[in-house]
């Protein structure tokens, strides 16, 4: 049986004759001609990277620095047993959310992605305390220990999680959107996703969505090159991935995502076209993760040699202090700010280690809003 | 920012005139008081907007709220499911129409993993309000993919609510507290008596809704609390456990047969009224369940579990179920599968004996 299911309504199911006015416009800027399916790419690489201050540059070093010594003690932390369960390090793309997420307007812009969290949050300046709290498990976590590595949110961040199903966040992102759009706050959502995730299903009916209904949304597709220990070329027939858009009308734009300037300088171009009311943008971050998917996860689907040769030669964090250097930056400076940096994080470890479990109560509370 | 809104009024029973509507009425009447008084209210779904639904809940509420508030979406079950829930979290209150709860199956990631979780992962900071309606149940011929009555997979999940209305004045009520309520809520909607309060006589003239008394449907705002059942008719026989449809084969059945049932319309599953089954079981001694789902891990299994454990000492007989079969929804033998009076009236002998 078709969709419809009473016979009366057999007739009016097939295309009206005459379409309502306002329903064309839902679908508005559909005229071919005039459609930039690719002026976004093509802008970008005329001038791929950002024109970066010392000062700019230093920001950014310091905060991918952050998450890859975070990440680093995380790793120490899962092996000593002190976090249990599931654990995915951001370590080898921190230019991705740390290039991204300066684009965005703080208190404006929404952000929401996949269990490859941790990364996001530092991003945004949420205090790495609650966040290795979080991972221990413990009640200060920012979950409250209840969501754990892959579950974590905040409401002053406007961070939307943090989710575990891989591609689930999508839709909810496109949500977000359009909850921007419906209050004319003038915010963007940003949601990323992984190369494995943009396999799933609901990832192109949100596209198709998002595009239809011009929401104000950038999607992220951080291909790190391996959904779990499937390489890209194992599982998709479009490696291209930001072309992967381009049945939805959606531009595309590819990106070296190991390049903090250059991912910073697309985020721009992205997100202007997306707050000017054009509908969402698709970024493809070329990346790569130098630690297994998950602590449990020995990464023999790679060689060795793969991993050193990027690390070598593509670390986005050595690239930014070459350039740093390069611009007068005193190496000692770098030295000191990476001693703070451990400092902070061993601080967070103490933190995360010798905070309380949640109380036995806490496994009812927040089930729902009311009781039951 | 999704943050909890302290909407939790009380009851208000509007003073506003009544009149006849079906439930299709009813439920149209109660997203256009919804719409009406709340900004963040919104409806989307499968031809829901310029077609007014495939039954015709949503008729008109496009032409009066616009497109921005009532639209269709594509056919994109999951999709819309987790649109609703990033909308949710954003602060709005989505209604999404699942056309047909067996359609509901590809959005299950969504309501599952997203919707009825997002509270507790992210420690109380998100909330998920939204509240996806579906028509449920047969009766209508529709075979296997139109005749579901999946609520035991939603009553199964932490972090759901699961409501089925049984006559147009429950339907408006109730969906007004889903819609204001600030958990995601499951709306199962019986299309069978959509129309008319079907008593299981499927070989007897249909009947409107238009006399029956329940379905006098006060105008404006009014709602029924979540959670609170409904006595039908009090008795003192046997206790009869029904919602949806067989609310009113229980009705039709006791009518003929001339029992002394106390029939309870549980109306809302999660949360369950445990206190009126309780209430009423200890006073029959006699417990007849009914629901038109698979037997099997149905609802009915549940229900049967909590009165064998809170009522264990005043049974003095087991509970009975009535329910479909453990079988896909036939077509051609609709009647066979649908439990209706005469397997209904086999299990009150059976208990009356008792």
């Amino acid at each position: 049986m078709a969709r419809a299911a009473s016979s009366s309504s057999g007739k009016t199911k097939r295309a009206p004759a005459k379409k309502p006015a306002a329903q064309a416009t839902a679908s508005a800027g559909k005229s071919g001609d005039n459609f930039a399916l690719h002026s976004l790419q093509e802008a970008f690489q005329q001038d791929p990277r950002f024109d970066a201050t010392a000062e700019e540059l230093l920001t950014f070093y310091e905060r991918m620095l952050l998450i890859r010594r975070f990440e680093e003690k995380a790793g120490q932390l899962y092996g000593l047993g002190l976090i249990g369960g599931f654990c995915h390090l951001y370590i080898g793309q921190e230019a991705v959310a740390v290039g991204l997420q300066d684009a965005l307007q703080g208190g404006k812009d929404s952000v929401i992605t996949g269990y490859r969290d941790h990364g996001h949050m530092l991003a945004y300046g949420i205090d790495p305390k609650i966040i290795m709290a979080e991972l221990t498990g413990r009640q200060a976590g920012i979950s409250h220990g209840k969501g754990g590595s892959m579950h974590m949110f905040s409401t002053e961040h406007a961070f939307y999680g943090g989710h575990g199903i891989v591609g689930a966040q999508v839709p909810l992102g496109a949500g977000l959107a359009f909850a921007h759009k419906y209050r004319g706050d003038g915010g963007v959502c940003m949601a990323y996703f992984g190369d494995g995730a943009a396999n799933q299903g609901q990832v192109y009916e949100t596209f198709n969505m998002a595009s239809l209904w011009k929401l104000p949304i950038v999607f992220v597709i951080e291909n790190n090159q391996y959904a779990m220990g499937t390489s890209v070329k194992r599982s998709s027939a479009e490696t291209e991935f930001y072309r992967r858009g381009t049945a939805f009308r959606i531009p595309g734009m590819k990106v070296n995502g190991m390049d903090v300037l250059e991912v910073r300088k697309a985020a721009e171009i992205a997100v202007a076209h997306v707050r000017d009311g054009n509908g969402p943008v698709l970024m493809e971050l070329n990346t790569y993760r130098y630690r297994g998917h998950s602590m449990s996860d020995p990464a023999k689907y790679r060689t060795r040699e793969e991993v050193q040769g990027v690390r070598d030669h593509s670390d986005p964090i050595e690239g930014a202090k070459a350039e740093l250097i390069k611009l007068g930056v005193d190496e000692d400076k770098l030295k000191d700010l990476d001693k703070r940096i451990r400092a902070q994080v061993a601080e967070a470890a103490d933190f995360a280690e010798s905070s309380p479990e949640p109380a036995p109560s806490e496994l009812y509370t927040d089930v729902l809003v009311e009781t039951y | 920012m999704a943050r909890l809104t302290a909407d939790d009024e009380p009851v208000t029973l509007s003073e506003a005139p009544a009149r006849s509507l079906t439930m299709i009425e009813a439920i149209n009447d109660a997203l256009d008081t919804m719409l009406e008084r709340d900004p963040d209210v919104i409806l989307m779904g499968e031809d829901i907007g310029y077609f007014g639904g495939v039954f015709r809940c949503t008729a008109g509420l496009q032409e009066k709220y616009g497109h921005t508030r009532v639209f269709d979406t594509p056919i994109s079950e999951c999709g819309i499911i987790g649109v609703a829930v990033g909308m949710g979290a954003y602060g709005l209150r989505p209604v999404p129409e699942i056309q047909f709860a067996d359609y509901i199956y590809p959005g299950l990631d969504q309501l599952i993993s997203e919707a009825a979780r997002l509270r507790y992962r992210s420690a109380g900071e998100f909330i998920a309000p939204l509240t996806v309606r579906s028509p449920f149940g047969g009766g209508i011929f529709g075979g296997q993919t139109h005749s579901q009555s999946p609520e035991a997979l939603f009553t199964h999940v932490a972090g759901l609510k699961t409501v089925v209305p049984s006559t147009p004045h429950d339907a408006k009520g109730l969906l007004i507290a889903a819609i204001e309520d600030n958990d995601p809520v499951v709306f199962f909607e019986p299309k069978r008596i959509y129309n008319g309060p079907f008593d299981g006589y499927y070989d007897r003239p249909t009947r409107p809704w238009k006399d029956h008394p329940d379905a006098r449907v006060p105008e404006g705002y009014y709602s029924i609390p979540l959670g609170k059942a409904r006595i039908v008719r009090e008795g003192s026989a046997l206790t009869v456990l029904a919602y949806g449809t067989m609310v009113h084969v229980a009705e039709g059945v006791c009518r003929e047969k001339g029992v002394d049932a106390e029939i309870i319309d549980l109306r809302t599953l999660v949360p369950l009224d445990i206190e009126a089954v309780e209430n009423s079981v200890e006073k029959t001694g006699k417990c007849l369940v009914l629901h038109e789902a698979t037997r099997t891990s149905g609802f009915g299994a549940e229900l049967a579990a909590l009165v064998q454990e809170r009522c264990f000492y005043h049974l003095e007989a087991p509970v009975e179920r009535v329910t479909g079969f453990d079988t896909p929804y036939p077509h051609s033998l609709e009647w066979a599968y649908f439990p209706g009076p005469i397997r209904v009236g086999e299990a009150i002998d059976k208990l009356l004996e008792a």
